[in-house]
Order: structure tokens, then sequence, then C-alpha cells
């Protein structure tokens, strides 16, 4: 039995099924990952020293603007320029019964037979911002597993749902016609992050009006950023329309990642933004795990304050 | 130790384009704290099977409207097997007539639920399975039925 082995040795075998791309191994390895079931901290290391290569795609946006239905678009548009693609679809959790419907997939199913694709649906399961929490070991997986792309997308909260600019070297914000004018556009949040604005539905009346709200946001700021000029563009998910354009700009994106030294720099950030996720972690669980009835006790009595006795709790055994 | 979250994927196989048992379904069990993945409609056998192996469920519940559900529900118990996914358990619903039941049963799948079943005691059998399962995982890991 491949369990009752030392993990290092079935973390091993394990991931070299995982680089062979056997889907079985793939699934099994990102239920260890987002459970941190048995064994998964064997896997950690070796799948963090097989990722860097996929191009990392993240999409945001609003419930309903179409997030789904455009990724189905545009993995057919990757298939065709003959790119393997892994995807991670978050969608929420209920924080009252910890259950949730994760539907995302259904839009997406008529590529679950290509062996090409691989997509896995996970439930933010309590982590805010659009993400679940193993979000990085989940595309390590999906990295060792060779994948050309990546497209990850968000729960679609609503406005600050930024921890996707961490993660992945580019974003699309998804909108539509009648989610808002140039003054939606022009706040801070998920606007700021985006490399590429799709607004979808452009079969829809008033797409030219949405079109522009988000042009005049822009058009006040510095056009420019890192060499990269922020686009915008129409589509369909519906008809197809714009979707072989939208994919022509993520791929001059990632052109200009790699000219301008700004994939590097949003490389970094991940790392970063991994190491921040992993060590608060660590601290919660040792830290939280030591909070005793004493603890309250002293609370209760005013002997401390609560900053005094948390900074106590990091630092010492009391 | 065992998978702490309990996955659900819905099926709709064939030709049948009525799902609102599978939605009230899929509302039900979300709301019993499981989560849960509907494929939509019109989905082969080959389709669930992969959409099931990708997703690491622990149950697929296939729901058929149309008649066809001897062709279709073994042949996704069938399928299962043939990707390694023995431990995961195979349910049916929708319009069954009470003779294919037993033919069902003997061809992969565990139990079928008719019209007119409460959400709840779905529900009640998912829970009972998962915790006589996570129990018996507990002693012995390797009865999981996940292939390490």
């Amino acid at each position: 039995m491949a369990r009752r082995r030392k993990p290092a040795a079935a973390a091993a075998d394990l991931v070299s099924r995982i680089e062979r791309g056997e889907p079985g191994a793939i699934a099994r390895a990102l239920s260890l990952v987002t459970d941190e079931s048995e064994g998964y901290e064997a896997l950690l290391g070796p799948l963090f020293r097989r990722s860097g290569r996929s191009h990392k795609i993240g999409f945001c946006g609003a419930p309903g603007s179409g997030k789904s239905s455009l990724i189905n678009r545009l993995v057919t548009c990757f298939r065709k320029a003959g790119d393997t693609v892994g995807i991670l679809a978050v969608d929420p959790t209920s924080p009252f019964t910890g259950g949730a419907f994760l539907g995302d997939r259904l839009r997406i199913q008529e590529h679950s037979l290509d062996e090409g694709v691989f997509m896995r649906s996970l439930a933010s399961r309590g982590m805010v911002g659009g993400l679940n929490a193993a979000i990085f070991p989940a595309l390590h997986v999906l990295e060792a597993a060779g994948f050309d792309r990546i497209l990850v997308e968000t729960v679609g909260t609503g406005q600050d749902e930024v921890d996707i600019v961490e993660v992945v070297d580019t974003v699309v914000c998804v909108t539509a016609p009648y989610q808002g004018d140039e003054f939606q556009a022009m706040k801070a949040g998920t606007t700021e992050i985006a490399d590429l604005f799709v607004v979808n539905k452009a079969d829809l009346q008033e797409v030219d009006r949405a079109l522009g709200a988000i042009r005049d946001a822009l058009s006040l700021g510095p056009e420019v950023r890192a060499g990269w000029q922020v686009r915008v563009v129409p589509a369909a998910a519906a008809t197809g329309q714009g979707v072989a354009e939208a994919a022509a700009i993520i791929d001059e994106h990632r052109a200009s990642l790699k000219a301008t030294g700004e994939g590097e720099r949003r490389r970094r950030r991940q790392l970063r933004k991994e190491l921040s996720l992993l060590v608060a972690s660590l601290i919660a669980r040792n830290t939280l795990e030591r909070i005793g009835e004493r603890h309250i006790d002293a609370l209760l009595a005013g002997t401390t304050d609560p900053l005094t006795l948390g900074r106590a709790l990091l630092t010492e055994e009391i | 130790m065992v998978k702490k979250t309990r996955r659900i994927l819905i099926a709709k196989p064939g030709l049948d384009g009525h799902d609102r048992g599978a939605k009230v379904l899929v509302r039900s069990l979300r709301d019993a704290g499981f989560e849960v993945i509907y494929t939509g409609i019109r989905q082969t056998p080959e389709m669930i099977v992969r959409t099931a192996l990708q997703e690491d469920v622990d149950v697929v519940g296939l729901s058929l409207l149309s008649g066809a559900h001897m062709t279709l529900f073994p042949r996704v118990a069938k399928l299962l097997k043939e990707a390694g996914l023995d431990g995961v358990l195979l349910l049916g619903g929708g319009i069954i007539p009470d003779a294919d039941v037993p033919g069902l049963k003997k061809q992969g799948v565990t139990e079928v639920f008719g019209p007119g079943t409460p959400t709840g005691d779905i529900v009640s059998f998912l829970q009972k399975w998962f915790a006589e399962r996570e129990g018996a995982g507990a002693a012995s890991p390797a009865a999981h039925g996940k292939k390490a």
C-alpha cells in the first residue's frame, strides 16, 4: 500500500504521476493540499520546485459578469493555439453551514473530455479576497503537471477582491453593460489591478456606454503602467465575439511582462504573498492553539490587556 | 486522517433537460454543509466520470427523468470503476420505476431516491454514509477507497 510508505516516498511517487499529467494524481494532490490531509506537507516542497513556468491568468469581476462563460471561450482559443489549460475556479463557502455550490464548472463543461484541460472547483472556505487559502499549493499542483496556461477564477464578490493580483501574472477584469458609470470605474479596488478589461455581454445594448465609462476612468490617470497600457475590449461569451481579441491581448501582456521585467517583479510579489500567507497561517495555528482559559481569566481580572497578552503569546510560552 | 471536506457531484446524464429536481437537491445539500458541484444538463457518462475524477468527489448523484436510467446509470458505474473511483458512492434519482431498482443496485448504484423523497432523507443517508466511512477511515486509512 502506497499509503503505508514513508510520506516522502509516497509524495515523490505522486509528484512523478502529476508530472506525467495523470488526472487522478492531479486531483488527489489538489485534495491533499486544499484539505491539508495527512501527507500534504511532503508534497509542498517538490511541487514548489516545479512551479513558475506556466502563464497564470486571473479573472475577477462581479458575480454574473460572465467570468466562467468567458473562460469557457478562452479555453477554446488557447487549445486551438496548442496550449494545455488548467483551471481553478473559486466559489463562496457558506459562512453559516460550511456548504458551497460550486457552479462555475457547468459553464465550462464542454471541455470536460479534452485531455488537455483540467478543471477543479474550489470553495473559498472562509478566506476573504475571492480565493482559497491553499491557492498557491493548488497552483503548484497544476504547474507541476505542466499546463501552459492556468486560469484562476475568483469568487466575484465585488469591489475589493484584489488578492488575485498577488497570485497571477495577468489580471483580467470582466464587466458588463449596466454595471455602472465612469464613477464606478474610478473607484479603487478591482479596477486598479486589471491589465485587461473585458466588457462582456457586448451583444447587449449600452455596450458602448460601458466601454466609454472604463476608458474615461482610465484616461484620468497615467496611461501606461510598467510599460503596459491597460486595454479595454468588448466581448460576448454567448456568441464568441471579441474572445479571440481578448486572447491576443492576454498574449501581448505576457510578452510585455517578459520584455519589461515586470514579469520578474510580479513573480517576486507572488512569492512574497505565498510566504506571507504561509507564515500567517503557521503563526495563527501555533498561537491560537495556546490560548487557554487562564489567559481569559487574566483578561477578566484586568491583570493584562489583549495587546500585551497577544504579544506575549507570540513570543513566549505563557 | 480522512478528508475533512465532503464533496458531491450532481449530474444529469443523457437527453433530459428537466433539472429542477437536481437543483433542489444541490440547494439542500449545500445547506447541509456539503460542497456541491453540478454538471448541468445533457452530460454523457464519460463527461460525468471525468468530472468526478477531476473534482475528486466522494459521491456522484445521477438524476434522470427520461427513462434511460437502465442504460446510463450502469454505464456511469462501470466507467467510475475503470477510472479507479471504486470508493465513490453512486446514487440515483428521478423517475425510476420500483421494478428497476434491484437491477440498478446490482449494477453499482447503491441507493435510488424516487419522486417525493424528502430532501432531508437524502441528507441523512449521506451523513450516515460519510460518518461510517470516516469512522472506518480512522481505524484503517486504507479503507478510504482512494488510491494513494
